[in-house]
């Protein structure tokens, strides 16, 4: 039986958690394909942050699955299932990762990139000592215009999120996978990859910043989306 | 407390809306804004981009191995008693 997960957009909540878990529990496979199509992608972006190339994050994701349905017994649904899967695939991810000595840690990419200056807007955009209004906007931002979040749901620019998203620095596309994708509080986030909540924080930004850049000449007209 | 300019108010936009911001850097970010519609724009798409990042119909992308995890799913029913 197909099941359609939470349709209006929502977060699983107690019920409908309940109940995916049993049609798991009873072998479902269209319970189980809607899952993976939900959560695959996001898990492989973030099992990429820790391991050398694709194959290997493909191979972590797999066996993150194995986890998750083994641990289906055990799991009690103290945390969301989501919660509970992204968590799995960070530990098998770090395992790996440590396994086969990948070449700069996870810690290592985060703190470089925390670090780093880096302006959420173009320095140019602002007028300059000499000028009348000084570090305020020379150049405004161009309005999205009317209900840019209807457009950013076109199949054109939901694939300029994800390859936005696929050209974030490892640290910050963790953390905005986890954060804003995945929905999980920042505290979840910090325990998930050993980040003070400071560091999440500054690379949550920072993520944030480039998406905006990354999406704004789609929809200020810039471009042809 | 000194005003606060467009060049500082970009970088505190995530701890604005996160809620990390004490109150009174809250009041001057907001008095700012009052005045601002360059800011005010740019707060606006930073939550724009925000939420559509949680919207679960966002992606695109297929599943990677999505035949691959079946194949571990019917492996696993399997094995079960």
């Amino acid at each position: 039986m197909p099941v359609r997960l939470d349709e209006s957009g929502e977060r699983y909540s107690g019920p409908d958690e309940n109940k995916i878990l049993a049609l798991l529990r009873a072998g479902d496979e269209a319970a189980f394909l809607d899952l993976v199509d939900r959560h695959a992608p996001a898990m492989q972006k973030i099992a990429r942050a820790y391991v050398r190339d694709d194959a290997t994050a493909e191979d972590v994701v797999q066996e993150a699955w194995l986890g998750v349905l083994r641990g289906l017994p055990a799991f009690e649904g103290r945390s969301s299932l989501r919660g509970w899967i992204f968590t799995i695939v960070v530990n098998r991810a770090k395992t790996r990762g440590v396994r086969e000595a990948r070449s700069v840690p996870f810690s290592a990419l985060a703190r470089d990139e925390t670090e780093r200056p880096d302006p959420s807007v173009a320095a140019d955009r602002f007028a300059g000592p000499g000028e009348p209004w000084p570090r305020h906007w020379r150049d405004e931002p161009v309005p999205w215009g009317d209900r840019p979040e209807e457009r950013l749901l076109s199949r054109e620019l939901r694939s300029r999120i994800d390859a936005a998203i696929d050209a974030l620095p490892a640290a910050q596309r963790s953390v905005v996978i986890l954060r804003d994708i995945a929905g999980h509080p920042t505290q979840d986030v910090c325990n998930a990859l050993d980040l003070s909540e400071t560091n999440v924080r500054v690379l949550l930004h920072r993520a944030r910043a480039k998406l905006r850049r990354a999406l704004d000449p789609y929809l200020t007209g810039e471009v042809l989306a | 407390m000194p005003d606060l300019d467009c060049i500082d108010l970009v970088e505190i936009t995530t701890d604005y809306f996160e809620g990390t911001l004490a109150p009174a850097a809250v009041a001057r970010l907001e008095a700012h804004l009052a005045e601002c519609d360059g800011c005010t724009e740019y707060l606006r798409q930073m939550r724009v981009t925000q939420e559509t990042l949680g919207r679960p119909d966002a992606a695109v992308i297929p599943a990677p191995g999505r035949e691959r995890l079946l194949q571990v799913f019917r492996a696993w029913k399997a094995e079960q008693p």
